[in-house]
């Protein structure tokens, strides 16, 4: 049903439709509205056979999701920055044991210092745990990744984040297009787990394993991540089949058809960035757009045939890694390998600074123009970043 | 004709195994059908009280449960000697997570079950005394706050054994540990610090809390038998004494036991809903030095010479608790 | 594209407002996206919420740096902050004050040609609903000033998103804010 209404609430809507069993999260800015909503929808009868923990820590909410789904149940919890990071540890747990948890990660900065405000750097930090992580470009896309992160997940048995930026998508306003449970019920069959605690049919689930097999379980994992790539897509095609609109997959292509120049990002400012796109193409520029929907399993391929024929990518990043540069980056130069195509990358929206439309025009403008730094930090304060230096080898 | 000499003893009226018994009240350990929950061929040290204590206690659990049951364990010892990959000890639907989550895995089980509608199947969560009162604290203590449907048993052996017998939250005064050596002008664990488990779980005013040790096996089951008939969430505390990490003989654990509860230094009690409501009565009281002397862990107090302060000390505390829980008389 | 800009401080209800507008674009069939500058969550810090309008799908994301029309519920923040940066020449701006414009220093602050209200919305609030909250009431006279949403579905917007009797008053409240700036629009004419 079409809603005008907060991404949040729309997200908990989203997941109640799902029927999922055991709801347990922490609350932390800026995911607070998707809880609260899950909640209320829990406490007044609305979602029934479903248990909402108000667990004590986000490391509670990860291990109890564990515990339930283990047991079976389709689990969901949500959580953003440092409460993802108070979790890792169950979160590489429940990946390593093939649980099936879909988690909202709402994208917030990392501290310290401490900033409750957007960027990628949660998330990205976790690339290499073996979950999932599929970024919403908008609301309507949130909505529709959490009722295909279920499926997926439950038919790989890997679990999936769901990455919304925090604030940006969270408590934004805007048309919805929120499926029924009786839609979803159709899309999304009950889960069947391939093994679980059962009296009747005893397992021990979390033996330690040794070297001997160490390697084959992980290089097991791996491979399914890979082949979950195909899948991501599968379900995608499957979900327009049923609701008739195109949301999730691996990445999609703006305008890209004879592009010299293209954008690549991941999240809201896909949106923002095509409007930019339209106004440069206006302009007569030739550059086109990238959005990356499935950052893991990150796309090689797909990419590789998206990029065909431009010249140069720009790589639109919320987050980096310290010292080293842009983290998407490093996988869109393995794509592109041997393509003849130039990188640079443009970090940007850090801590929850507004990319604007004017900045971008004049970033894009100079970039198409191959006139920029291989890396540039968008909207620097110089000034304040020079001060600053000179202070400090003052001291040296 | 040669003669072999044998020793009979009499064994008394609740000992495994005794047919005079009515069935009802014979231990589970006795009954041929029982789980075997924690079957042989586990890796755990000879004389291993753990191993002992989870056995019985898993095995009443499944009895007082008809078979359903499903287990949560922490990392530790007990974990790591009976999941040796490809092979596991255990003959019951067992989790293993991480190290400080049980409680929190456990919660999410009977969330599970719930929302399933499966008021039957029952959850016991266990883990050592490192997972239970330092790493796995705030979940334990979360667990309590919720009365989340769970059976907690702590395996206290009063150190993180299993890495290599280091201080925990639970090691007592005195005790030598690799973190807490018997060197330096107050050899051995401080005097002061540590936390009492069973009385921070009675705070919180779970429906059952109680004490017990591997010496007396029949009142074990019987407390993992009686907390099963509750629902919420109920917490077991049970002294396991560890041969290698207290330096003691592996055929001394169950003695050892023994002794910690009859010098007073182990109480053993009951308490619902946050009250003391019985306790095990000493028999015949020993001092406390009876215990220490048995384990290599306090031989920094009787060597080079006794220490008189500290082992005074020690039984100013063991008297407190006969004190405190009543444990003289009848 | 319409874009409004909404001023005010903590506890004002800053962001209801622009959800209220945004539902109001929605019921008339439009696209609206309506989301909150984000601050601390403390009462009495200045607080900014936006909306965008439109007949097509909106994707920037960007905080609005040019609107088409402000709302000012707590006129004590034009001394404060730039409030009138970036106001399109031919914009709308509503305030909500019993001061006039000169007190108000508007016409020193405000350097394009816009479209003026000034009302006293909270104690138009007060009179209808008992309580000084204005949000609801201004989005009544913006109906009234820009015509870019209707104020049926001013009125609408608020009856789904309050409480029966809360909505009453604040339907009331937003019509007669309406009329009022109907009235002085008509009288300047």
């Amino acid at each position: 049903m079409l809603r005008q209404v907060e991404g949040s609430k729309a997200v908990a809507d989203a997941v109640a439709a799902c029927a999922p069993e055991v709801i347990c999260a922490y609350p932390i800015s800026p995911q607070t509205h998707i809880v609260e909503g899950l909640s209320a929808l829990v406490k007044d009868g609305s979602l029934k056979n479903c248990e909402f923990i108000n667990v004590e820590s986000e490391f509670a909410a990860m291990s109890v999701a564990i515990g339930a789904s283990a047991t079976g149940a389709r689990t969901y919890t949500a959580t953003a920055s440092q409460g993802l990071l108070y979790m890792i540890e169950a979160v590489y747990n429940a990946s390593g044991l093939g649980l099936p948890i879909v988690m909202t990660v709402a994208n917030r900065a990392i501290g310290g210092p401490i900033n409750i405000w957007n960027d990628h750097s949660d998330s990205m930090s976790q690339r290499d745990c073996g979950w999932l992580q599929l970024y919403a470009e908008n609301n309507q896309e949130a909505v529709d990744l959490h009722i295909q992160a279920f499926r997926i997940a439950e038919e790989m048995s890997i679990p999936v984040m769901v990455c919304m930026d925090g604030f940006i998508l969270t408590h934004a306003y805007e048309q919805v297009d929120i499926p029924t449970r009786e839609e979803v019920k159709t899309f999304l069959p009950p889960f069947t787990p391939r093994q679980h605690l059962d009296p009747a049919d005893p397992v021990s689930i979390g033996a330690m394993v040794g070297p001997e097999s160490f390697t084959e379980v992980k290089y097991l994992a791996h491979q399914r991540m890979i082949d979950s790539l195909r899948k991501v897509q599968e379900v995608a095609d499957d979900f327009e089949r049923h609701f008739g609109r195109k949301t999730g997959g691996q990445l999609r292509s703006y305008r890209t058809e004879g592009a010299d120049t293209v954008v690549l990002a991941l999240g809201s400012v896909i949106g923002t960035l095509k409007d930019v796109v339209d106004e440069l193409q206006l302009d007569g520029h030739s550059i086109g757009l990238v959005g990356l929907t499935s950052f893991r399993p990150f796309p090689f391929h797909a990419l590789a045939e998206a990029l065909k024929g431009a010249k140069r990518v720009v790589i639109l990043e919320k987050a980096f890694s310290t010292g080293t540069g842009g983290i998407v980056t490093q996988d869109v130069v393995r794509a592109i390998e041997g393509m003849g195509i130039k990188d640079f990358t443009v970090i940007a929206g850090l801590g929850g600074r507004p990319i604007t439309i004017a900045s971008l025009r004049e970033y894009l403008t100079n970039a198409m123009q191959e006139n920029v730094e291989r890396i540039t930090f968008l909207d620097l304060e110089t000034e304040t970043i020079e001060k600053e230096l000179s202070k400090e080898r003052a001291l040296r | 004709m040669s003669t072999t000499q044998i020793k009979f003893y009499q064994v008394g009226s609740f000992a495994v195994g005794n047919r005079l018994l009515r069935e009802d009240e014979r231990s589970v350990q006795s009954d041929p059908e029982r789980t075997n929950a924690l079957t042989s061929g586990h890796r755990a040290c000879q004389g291993c009280g753990e191993a002992l204590g989870a056995r019985y206690a898993l095995d009443a659990a499944m009895r007082a449960t008809n078979d359903q049951l499903i287990a949560v364990n922490a990392t530790g010892c007990l974990e790591v000697f009976s999941t040796p990959y490809p092979e596991s000890s255990w003959r019951v639907a067992w989790l293993h997570s991480l190290f400080g989550n049980a409680p929190a895995v456990a919660t999410g089980v009977a969330a599970a079950l719930k929302a399933k509608g499966n008021h039957t199947t029952r959850v016991v969560a266990q883990g050592g005394d490192g997972a239970t009162v330092d790493i796995g604290f705030g979940a334990l203590s979360g667990m309590f706050e919720r009365n989340d449907d769970v059976l907690y048993i702590c395996y206290d052996n009063e150190a993180y054994m299993n890495t290599g017998v280091q201080r925990s939250g639970a090691t007592p005064p005195a005790a030598r540990t690799a973190t807490t050596q018997a060197v330096g002008a107050k050899p051995g664990n401080v005097f002061g610090q540590g936390k009492y488990l069973p009385k921070i779980a009675m705070a919180h005013d779970i429906p059952y809390v109680a004490t017990a040790t591997i010496a007396d096996l029949r009142d074990l089951e019987a407390k993992v038998e009686r907390a099963m008939t509750m629902h919420g969430s109920r917490y077991l505390h049970v002294l396991v004494p560890c041969p290698l990490g207290w330096g003691s003989a592996s055929c001394d654990t169950i003695k050892i036991a023994r002794l910690a509860t009859q010098s007073g230094l182990f109480p053993v009690f009951e308490a619902i809903n946050g009250e003391v409501v019985a306790s095990s009565k000493i028999r015949k009281k020993v001092s406390v030095e009876e215990y220490l002397k048995l384990q290599t862990r306090y031989s920094h107090l009787f060597s080079p010479q006794r220490n008189d302060e500290v082992i005074d000390h020690l039984q100013r505390i063991a008297d407190k608790n006969i004190e405190r829980y009543e444990l003289m008389g009848e | 594209m319409f874009q409004v800009r909404i001023h005010g401080r903590g506890g004002q209800g800053v962001v209801t407002a622009a959800e209220l507008l945004a539902v109001a674009v929605f019921n008339e069939g439009k696209h609206a996206q309506a989301f909150p500058s984000f601050g601390s969550e403390r009462t009495g810090a200045p607080v900014i919420a936006y909306c965008r309008i439109s007949e097509h799908e909106i994707r920037a994301r960007e905080p609005i740096m040019e609107p088409d029309a402000l709302i000012v519920q707590d006129a004590s923040l034009i001394k404060q902050i730039d409030i009138f940066a970036g106001l399109k020449t031919g914009g709308f701006v509503i305030v909500n004050s019993t001061e006039n414009a000169d007190d108000l220093l508007i016409a020193e602050k405000l350097k394009v040609l816009t479209t003026l209200a000034i009302l006293p919305a909270t104690e138009i609030a007060m009179t209808h609903l008992g309580r000084p909250v204005p949000n609801a009431v201004l989005l009544g006279a913006f109906s009234a000033l820009t015509g870019v949403v209707s104020l049926e579905a001013v009125t609408d917007a608020i009856n789904e998103k309050f409480k029966p009797k809360v909505a009453a008053g604040n339907v009331a409240a937003a019509t007669a804010a309406y009329e009022y700036v109907m009235n002085q629009v008509a009288s300047n004419a």
